[in-house]
């Protein structure tokens, strides 16, 4: 893999380095471009349809392809499709058209096929609340497809971030050649805010490289945990084959009665994520000097635990945020932190203790953590965080905010 | 094991289409020179391999780069073609291949994409994508290897299981009609259809040669045989007794009359349809120069 500052279109050109106001499906959308992503196919769906619609129009004004396909399926497999004959590939979706991209997703995993997977999400299960946020997906997003597995998940928190988050998971996807989770949500997707986009050539673009050995070479050579090698694109003289069985992993071809070689390829699967894990998990700590109880909260729901810290701390009270901007590989080293610091840990999300019993193991008894969850469709707001936060503070006065 | 090869299936061939690509047979070194192993998983007398070489004579016969060559496979008997095939070969998932291969040569259209799947991983699985390629008419040539079961799994019924056929899910007789794949196809959009059988070798090759050689989506049925499954419950174990059988159902396409009454029993070979309209990534590239000119403006 090679890192260049890639020349970024003449359209985004003329957006940078301005204040804009855009959506943040937009703002996906745009930051795909900008990745250098040139193929999207996709499914209607609410509330990430706009992803789509934005895609449709400018994809093809930068060479790119966008195909409305028959179903979240088909989505994911052009997308697999796409990216095997090198070109970068996303889809975007919610809930119920994540549930159906499971199966393709293992494939990408297995196969090891770089793309990125866009999961905006709403109220569930089923059709649930289709234009209401939520924050259910987070496990399926982690465990969705069947078979042990690891998955890169980030968790933007604003229009800035869906820019930012969008181009980094294209370069992790290509780093790690692997599938790259976003999980966006309802409100963060259908939020307007002004953002600054980055100038051209200031952002990291991950290109996919070749493999630096011959044809007849490559069959014999396996990647390592530090040196993970680029697959050279179907029709190439490398003729490559890829397969969604156990495989060998220097040779490629299935091989599913040698338990060694199946365990060489599943352990190296899981590894050659959380080997990097330090590189890949990026945590916002806010307000954690000295603080005594800390809210952990990821994305919409960590915009109204930032308005308590900050009305915390104004009152006096030493209260701290730790965000998860990766959720997958869990965060756990500045869990454990955060855990040997303070008494309490708050965790507000929109699903019932998806992500607290991650953080409760995490902390392993070191402070005490207080789940809060809310599943009717409604943003968690900063009074109710307050709420939670008051009784940990006994001897506070607290004065009416 | 069953190999690829076999000289004697060769001489066996019927009355060639006039308008289809005569393909000379080549030989079993040539073919071999295509593949990454000649051993299978197939059964004894499975006509997979014959299929498979069947292919790797047309692919020979139009002299294309085999370095421009993708074969993207679905799962099942036929899916392990993929990794026989000494070509840049993609096994993908269960009747997602049509869906994966639309990735594929839409990001590189100067790619030969072939699509190998299975009666059930095309049509029952797969069946959604298998319309919607048809209908986008997007130039993918779409083999499909339909033995009428699902034989990697041991036999069960398939959507091309004639009605009261016996299966290991049918032991009473088969109660579902089967799917004409090649009607399927020419009613959803595509704009080649040919159908051939494991016992018509010339003629099966010429039509896949013909698919791959039309630009828009080819459906190419290939009339297989499964002796071990669908023939022990149903017709003949025996493969040379069934291969006979297929030389008395076949009947060339243009000795078929119109509206004349089909089924398994008796079935029109060859070049079925045919017509000419936009290609979808001869479209897309269009939409492409409007994007263009709609940025500029």
């Amino acid at each position: 893999m090679t890192t260049t500052a890639a020349a970024a279109p003449a359209s985004d050109a003329a957006l940078a380095g301005r204040a804009v106001l855009l959506q943040g499906n937009e703002a996906v959308a745009e930051g795909a471009i900008a990745a250098g992503a040139r193929f999207f196919a996709g499914y209607p769906i609410t509330p990430s349809t706009e992803i789509a619609e934005v895609l449709s129009r400018r994809l093809p004004e930068v060479g790119g392809t966008f195909i409305q396909m028959e179903d979240e399926i088909a989505s994911i497999a052009a997308v697999c499709g796409a990216s095997l004959a090198g070109a970068k590939a996303l889809t975007a979706t919610s809930g119920p058209g994540f549930s159906l991209m499971q199966e393709m997703i293992g494939f990408a995993t297995m196969a090891q096929i770089p793309c990125v997977v866009v999961d905006v999400m709403r109220g569930g299960p089923s059709t649930g609340l289709p234009t209401e946020p939520a924050q259910g997906d987070v496990m399926q997003a982690r465990w969705g497809t069947h078979g042990e597995h690891s998955v890169i998940a980030l968790v933007p928190n604003s229009v800035e971030e869906c820019y930012t988050l969008t181009v980094q998971a294209f370069n992790l996807a290509e780093q790690y050649r692997t599938p790259v989770i976003i999980l966006s949500d309802a409100l963060i997707g259908h939020m307007r805010e002004a953002v600054v986009l980055p100038e051209p050539g200031s952002l990291r673009i991950a290109e996919r490289g070749m493999p630096d050995c011959e044809p007849d070479e490559y069959d014999t050579i396996a990647s390592t945990l530090d040196n993970i090698l680029p697959r050279p694109p179907l029709g190439s003289p490398f003729k490559v084959h890829v397969t969604g069985l156990v495989y060998n992993r220097r040779s490629g071809t299935p091989d599913t009665s040698d338990p060694a070689a199946a365990a060489d390829l599943g352990r190296y699967l899981r590894e050659k994520i959380y080997h990097h894990r330090d590189a890949i998990v990026r945590v916002e700590e806010v307000e954690m000097d000295g603080a005594e109880v800390a809210i952990f909260a990821y994305g919409s729901v960590a915009r109204s635990a930032l308005a308590v810290v900050r009305e915390a701390r104004a009152q006096g009270a030493r209260v701290g945020m730790v965000r998860p901007i990766t959720l997958w590989p869990f965060p756990t080293q500045a869990v454990e932190r955060m855990a040997e610091q303070v008494r309490t840990v708050i965790v507000p999300e929109m699903n019932i203790k998806q992500m607290s019993w991650e953080v409760q193991a995490a902390v392993n008894g070191r402070a005490k953590v207080v789940d809060h969850g809310r599943v009717d469709g409604k943003l968690i707001t900063p009074e109710e965080i307050l709420e939670l936060v008051r009784p940990e503070f006994p001897y506070h006065r607290w004065e009416d905010a | 094991m069953s190999a690829l090869v076999d000289e004697q299936r060769l001489e066996a061939s019927p009355t060639r289409d006039p308008k289809l690509p005569r393909i000379k047979p080549h030989t079993t070194s040539e073919i071999k020179a295509h593949l990454r192993s000649a051993k299978t998983l197939w059964c004894p007398g499975c006509s997979n391999g014959t299929i498979t070489r069947a292919l790797v004579d047309a692919i020979l016969g139009l002299q294309l780069d085999p370095e421009k060559v993708v074969v993207v496979a679905g799962i099942g008997c036929s899916g392990r073609v993929s990794a026989y095939l000494d070509y840049s070969t993609v096994h993908t998932a269960h009747g997602r291949a049509l869906a994966v291969a639309t990735g594929v040569k839409a990001a590189d259209p100067s790619l030969h994409v072939i699509v190998a799947m299975g009666d059930g991983d095309s049509s029952a699985i797969g069946g959604n994508h298998f319309i919607h390629a048809a209908r986008r008419n997007i130039d993918l040539t779409a083999l499909v290897f339909n033995n009428s079961i699902y034989g990697m799994t041991g036999g069960q019924m398939s959507p091309t299981t004639h009605l009261g056929d016996k299966s290991t899910t049918s032991v009473y007789g088969n109660v579902e009609p089967a799917f004409d794949l090649c009607e399927l196809a020419h009613a959803a959009g595509a704009t080649y259809v040919a159908r051939g059988t494991s016992w018509g070798y010339q003629q099966l090759a010429s039509v896949i040669a013909g698919g791959i050689a039309h630009k828009g989506f080819a459906m190419v049925e290939a009339m297989a045989i499964c002796p071990v499954y669908y023939g022990r419950f149903n017709l003949t174990a025996d493969p040379a007794q069934f291969l006979k059988s297929q030389k008395e159902h076949a009947v060339p396409a243009d000795k078929f009359a119109e509206g004349e009454t089909r089924s398994h029993e008796h079935y029109p070979v060859g070049l079925l349809h045919h017509s000419e309209r936009e290609e979808f990534i001869t479209a897309l590239g269009r939409i492409k120069e409007l994007a263009r000119e709609h940025g500029d403006g």
